[in-house]
């Protein structure tokens, strides 16, 4: 299938991929084991300037949008989608960064990012806040030059191992969801501590941790926009970022749809290969095409984001829905050709399987992305 | 510090298929890649340069039109330079005047300090053509070097790696290193060096522009003649031992005992 690629996104593609098959896939496992944060990988995204390509490049990136991160990420995900988490969460904590920043705050933190040097991450989640956002109680009290911040972050990705955390907390809590503020709060700042790493199902590379502010006092200069903003960055944020999730989602697809047509080849009964019998031809070829209108879908997105336009979040919403949803039934059905072997992990599709269940669940449950979705269909039929 | 690095593009195959007329390799539907002790050498060369801050890793191939792909990738990878040597003239060179040739092209680039080659090509193996340039040149040579402990722009000490262990090495610059995959752990493209190697002006040098004595360049120049290449015929023979293990290896001792003393 032709993408329509220009040049520089096929060499983005091909060098992700060749980073995927040679560097990623021989640790892959050994880290989805040991829960181990995979900085040696992140080191060769570094010097092979993938951490920038979504990145303006007058803060040092490669000047690319939502489709090159969407190509990369996918590529990279096709190797391990939690490894690839700790380069595509990089993007969501600094989406609020480019889309809100001041000039200061982009030549502060950007070229850090796009050199690889730094990771970032986005902290909106906390215990009782997730779907409802509405609900997250981290304050931020403005003293003179100075915000202090208070409170709990729940879940957050790349924490403990970023050094530059978006943070949405409330600065007015009487105003509800127009209370909250977006800031960029460093590591290493005083007040600013890091909980327990989760122990979970899947994607098991990627740090998982709460983010806890006692009494974290920052500078005023590091809110973005202005106060009250928080979750309109928050929401503008998920918008440019679902691709990514879509295109994680999408990478651990493809790469369980390849490992289930190889292993179909070879995996003898009856004396002859399984991918011999219809049934297994029709699973095989049911996850294709899921896979690849998923990967139609993303890449129309992305591009549809790239060209400014402004209504993104049905359609981003959509992606991300759609590809998570393949993503769940085809990584099963992969499971299921594998047989008794699919279930065991000496063979890499149940943790394939364990990878895409996330994607159905954050940045937005797929219940969320739905509402989402019919809220703009009302929307428009209406205008 | 300025470093050159000699490559050659091979078959990507390590199951090489001869035509049995010609007596040379069947190169059709098999793809094309640097030679991988190559690579080793590229990344040393880039290495050096930054270790020494300053200074540029030319790359050198000679070969058709089509070796142009190897010297992009080693441009991807953080070469500064690359340099064809192609001609109709240089068809049939064996590694004397595959040597002679890589020479002229050195002679003409001017200064350098170091040049570095993969121990051997992974088709030819014949670990030739490196020591030949350093002859041509009349400069030192040390071949299997594992690591490159210490380097000025005066000399060098390096680790030459041998069959017990390996032999510490120390040799006025400029110098030629052929060195093995022990070495290093070569570095991926990055994406900034694809997007130079694809626009980069890659010159090609000819016969006549190296001003290349015609006798010493091609078939003509070349000394060696392949006669055949063949699969040497399975070894035939032997005896399988059978039975308790101090029984079996009673019967071995004596067998040796007489192969070797009597």
């Amino acid at each position: 299938m032709d993408y329509l690629f220009t040049e520089e996104q096929k060499m983005i593609q091909d060098l992700c991929m060749q980073i995927a098959k040679e560097k990623i896939k021989p640790v892959a496992a050994h880290y989805d084991e040991t829960g181990e944060f995979a900085w040696d990988i992140i080191k060769v995204l570094a010097e092979s300037d993938i951490c920038g390509i979504y990145i303006p490049e007058e803060y040092g990136g490669m000047g690319g949008g939502i489709l090159e991160l969407a190509i990369a990420t996918e590529a990279l995900s096709w190797g391990c989608g939690g490894i690839s988490l700790g380069f595509a969460a990089t993007g969501l904590g600094t989406f609020p960064i480019i889309l809100f920043g001041n000039e200061e705050q982009k030549n502060k933190y950007l070229p850090d990012i796009a050199s690889g040097k730094k990771l970032a991450a986005f902290a909106l989640t906390e215990a009782e806040a997730g779907s409802d956002a509405g609900g997250i109680k981290t304050t931020a009290r403005k003293e003179g030059d100075h915000y202090i911040l208070n409170g709990t972050k729940q879940w957050i990705t790349n924490g403990g191992e970023a050094e530059i955390y978006s943070v949405v907390a409330m600065t007015n809590k009487d105003k509800g969801p127009r209370g909250a503020s977006a800031f960029i709060v460093e590591k290493g700042t005083p007040g600013l501590f890091f909980g327990k790493k989760e122990n979970k199902m899947g994607i098991r590379s990627s740090s998982t941790r709460e983010v806890i502010f006692t009494d974290c006092k920052i500078p005023k200069e590091n809110l973005l926009g202005k106060e009250g903003l928080g979750f309109i960055v928050a929401m503008k944020t998920f918008d440019n970022s679902r691709p990514g999730v879509a295109a994680q989602a999408l990478g651990i697809a493809q790469r369980a749809l390849d490992e289930a047509v190889a292993y179909t080849h070879e995996r003898r009964q009856f004396g002859q290969a399984i991918s011999s019998f219809q049934g297994v031809q029709f699973m095989l070829a049911d996850m294709a095409t899921s896979i690849e209108a998923s990967r139609g879908l993303i890449y129309s997105a992305a591009r549809m984001i790239d060209s400014g336009a402004k209504n993104i979040a049905k359609v981003s919403a959509m992606c991300k829905l759609y590809a998570s949803d393949v993503a769940m039934r085809v990584t099963t059905d992969a499971v299921q050709l594998f047989g008794g072997y699919g279930y065991m992990k000496e063979y890499p599709v149940e943790k394939l399987m364990r990878d895409a269940k996330i994607t159905q669940i954050y940045e937005g449950t797929n219940q969320i992305q739905r509402g989402v979705i019919a809220s703009a269909l009302i929307k428009e039929g209406l205008a | 510090m300025n470093i050159i690095v000699l490559i050659k593009q091979v078959p990507e195959t390590t199951d090489v298929k001869i035509d049995p007329v010609t007596n040379t390799l069947k190169r059709e539907g098999v793809q094309s890649i640097i030679n991988p002790f190559d690579v080793y050498a590229i990344e040393e060369g880039i290495r050096l340069r930054e270790r020494a801050g300053a200074g540029k890793v030319t790359v050198i191939t000679m070969g058709p039109p089509q070796a142009l792909e190897a010297l992009r990738e080693a441009v991807s990878m953080g070469c500064d330079d690359a340099i064809l040597l192609s001609d109709r003239k240089f068809a049939g060179s064996d590694t004397w005047a595959t040597s002679y040739t890589l020479s002229k092209a050195i002679k003409k680039l001017g200064k350098f300090d170091v040049i570095i080659c993969g121990k051997q090509a992974s088709d030819g193996d014949t670990a030739q053509v490196g020591p030949g340039v350093s002859t041509h040149l009349d400069i030192p040579q040390v071949t299997y070097v594992k690591k490159i402990e210490e380097i000025t722009i005066e000399k060098a000490r390096v680790e030459r790696m041998t069959e017990e262990g390996y032999d510490i090495m120390e040799t006025p610059l400029p110098a030629l290193f052929t060195v093995v995959k022990e070495i290093n752990v070569p570095r991926l493209p990055s994406l900034k060096g694809k997007m130079r190697a694809k626009k980069i002006e890659i010159p090609v040098w000819t016969a006549e522009s190296l001003e290349c004595d015609g006798k010493k360049i091609g078939l003509d120049g070349s000394p060696t003649r392949v006669m055949k290449v063949f699969t040497p015929a399975p070894r035939e023979g032997g005896e399988m031992l059978s039975g308790e293990p101090e029984e079996v290896a009673k019967k071995l001792v004596g067998l040796l005992r007489d192969a070797v003393l009597g």
